[in-house]
């Protein structure tokens, strides 16, 4: 959970992307850094295998400026999607303030997106969290690949198989190209804002 | 498949559980933090005290008060350091976190001694309580028997000013 140090004004909080592998999460990451490249000050830090897929987690500390007076810091990070990672996926939850859910468009992997949302269902009830109360955003990514003619799932599906239950924001993206990647992360820094705002008054 | 999502997603107890968590964060409003845990300016200032006074005086480079989560509690340095403090102290968690899981698997409780040596720079871990972490970075000058003895220390009068 964020830390608020009143003595320095400083906030600081934790955005976890999460959703099953190979689905965009970290390329997620990847577009905000070369996007905000002026604004992030330090590099963006990966764990990944020689595959280049993520071993441990990405984490990327972005300043968001001021609000209410307090220097906010949001801390982004990924998860490893693939299933064999459970253990370093739920250490990375530890703390997490924020959520933003990548699932992967393509037909086939319509199975894996509904496993891996009740794997974060489970992990975040061991810090005896709700997935109904975090602040949680939904991204449908890899829309792009509907040029290239691969088969996609209508995003009404995607609503209905994820978000018919839990109703929160979601958008359709390609972390590739960059659309909506931005408007998610700036959706998930202000719902995880609201959520923080009580403490900061 | 979307009848099997909505029972995994509907089940009651987490739901609940969450509330009473909501219900205990709401007495602390008015204090500082949201975290699990909550400490005062007052509280703060005595710890950066104490990192300034056994440890930089020591002849540490720069020394971390980080929580569980990768959160910066309190820092201080020589003034001579210029690391990239966040990442550190994110992968420092994540590092202790990883490391204390083995420990369980081999089934040790956990391991005492977290150190990396470098040719120049060192770093040195230290669980303070179930919250926090010290990470200390130093480097030739200051022995590691020298340095343990001094992070024992400081870890005693972190804990004898808050204590989760």
């Amino acid at each position: 959970m964020a830390f608020v140090n009143m003595k320095s004004k400083e906030v600081q909080a934790k955005i976890v992307y999460y959703g099953p592998g190979r689905g965009g999460k970290t390329t997620n990451l990847e577009f905000i850094y070369s996007k905000f490249r002026e604004r992030i000050k330090s590099d963006m830090v990966s764990i990944k295998t020689h595959g280049d897929r993520t071993l441990f987690f990405d984490f990327l500390p972005f300043d968001i400026g001021k609000i209410m007076g307090y220097d906010v810091k949001i801390q982004l990070y990924t998860v490893p999607g693939q299933v064999k990672y459970d253990a370093t996926r739920r250490l990375v939850l530890k703390g997490v303030d924020g959520m933003v859910f990548v699932a992967d468009s393509q037909v086939e992997q319509r199975k894996k997106n509904v496993l891996s949302l009740k794997n974060l269902q489970e992990n975040l009830a061991m810090y005896k969290k709700s997935i109904f109360k975090v602040p949680l955003v939904l991204q449908y990514n890899k829309r792009d690949l509907k040029k290239e003619g691969i088969p996609l799932l209508p995003t009404e599906t995607l609503e209905k198989d994820l978000n018919s239950q839990l109703k929160v924001p979601s958008f359709a993206a390609s972390a590739v190209s960059g659309e909506n990647v931005v408007p998610t992360m700036k959706k998930i820094i202000s719902l995880t804002m609201a959520s923080l705002q009580n403490v900061l008054k | 498949m979307n009848k099997n999502r909505r029972s995994l997603l509907s089940s009651p107890e987490p739901g609940s559980e969450g509330e009473e968590e909501d219900k205990q964060l709401g007495s602390n409003y008015d204090d500082i933090t949201f975290t699990d845990y909550t400490l005062g300016q007052e509280e703060l200032e005595k710890i950066e005290n104490v990192l300034e006074d056994d440890l930089i005086r020591s002849g540490v480079h720069s020394v971390l008060l980080i929580d569980m989560a990768g959160n910066i509690i309190a820092q201080r340095d020589n003034g001579a350091c210029d690391h990239d403090l966040y990442s550190l102290a994110a992968l420092a968690s994540a590092n202790f976190a990883a490391v204390d899981t083995m420990a369980k698997i081999v089934g040790e409780e956990e391991f005492s001694l977290l150190f990396h040596k470098g040719e120049n720079e060192n770093i040195h871990f230290s669980k303070v309580n179930v919250e926090f972490l010290l990470i200390t970075i130093f480097g030739k000058k200051v022995s590691l028997g020298l340095l343990r003895l001094k992070v024992a220390e400081a870890v005693d009068k972190i804990n004898g000013v808050w204590k989760p």
